[in-house]
């Protein structure tokens, strides 16, 4: 190994400093809004809970899920809800060899993208 | 090269040191959640701040409260599976690791659970 030259040889890329492809971004955001829903199905659980306890008790609870901050964690869930349901139904269809060529990933999360800014914006108007 | 066959070397060599069951149990819960989660969030979101009558009154009809119960058991399932999997690839060390996924099966199954009783009791007090 001594006389191996060690100075010339390309590097394989450092994750600080790597720009992720976008079915890269797409992927490993699949992943936060998943895990970033914990939360709100934690709020939510307690929510019914409290409903299933007494009225004053869920008063309370209502009152902090639709407060300020409440409404910042819920309506970000929103939006990862959406963004996680598309990309996935994406990955349902990967699942299924189809849609594998990177024309069609490029495209498509865009589409995943468009579609999660819409979906969240009509789910507030509806709601 | 060997004489073992093609299953048998790969068998146990993923992060979960397992087969494709759980990747198979993630799909039919992630299909699972499609209808389920847009049956669920609109009625959701309209009780949502409604006062405890709106809510009661949701949850005591049949309909919502099927859609609630179903949703609730597929996305705690869905999130154990997940969590699991996050765990799997970036938990290395043994002792963290089994305690994570302890900690993950033992509290998503007291919160489904919870979130389903919760449901029910609303259903059937009403």
């Amino acid at each position: 190994m001594a006389d191996v030259n060690r100075g010339n040889r390309p590097l394989s890329p450092h994750l600080q400093i790597y720009r992720l492809p976008l079915a890269g971004i797409t992927s490993i955001l699949n992943r936060i809004t998943g895990v970033g829903m914990t939360l709100a199905a934690i709020l939510i659980v307690w929510w019914f809970a409290a409903g299933a306890f007494s009225a004053a008790y869920f008063e309370f609870v209502d009152g902090l899920l639709t407060s300020i901050l409440g409404h910042l964690i819920l309506i970000g869930s929103l939006a990862a809800l959406w963004y996680h349901m598309l990309n996935s139904m994406r990955h349902l269809i990967w699942d299924t060899g189809r849609m594998m060529d990177i024309e069609s990933v490029e495209k498509s999360s865009y589409v995943v993208f468009a579609g999660t800014a819409v979906l969240t914006l009509l789910t507030i108007i509806i709601v | 090269m060997g004489y073992k066959t093609d299953y048998a070397r790969v068998h146990g060599s993923g992060a979960a040191g397992e087969g494709s069951h759980h990747w198979w149990s993630q799909r039919v819960t992630s299909v699972a959640l499609i209808p389920l989660t847009l049956l669920f969030i609109f009625p959701f979101g309209r009780a949502l701040g409604g006062g405890h009558e709106a809510f009661v009154a949701t949850y005591s009809n049949l309909w919502h409260a099927l859609v609630a119960i179903l949703f609730i058991i597929a996305a705690f399932s869905h999130l154990q599976q997940g969590l699991q999997t996050v765990i799997e690839d970036y938990v290395p060390n043994k002792a963290s690791r089994t305690a994570a996924l302890l900690a993950n099966t033992l509290l998503s199954w007291a919160l489904g659970v919870a979130g389903v009783l919760s449901v029910a009791t609303v259903l059937f007090s009403a």
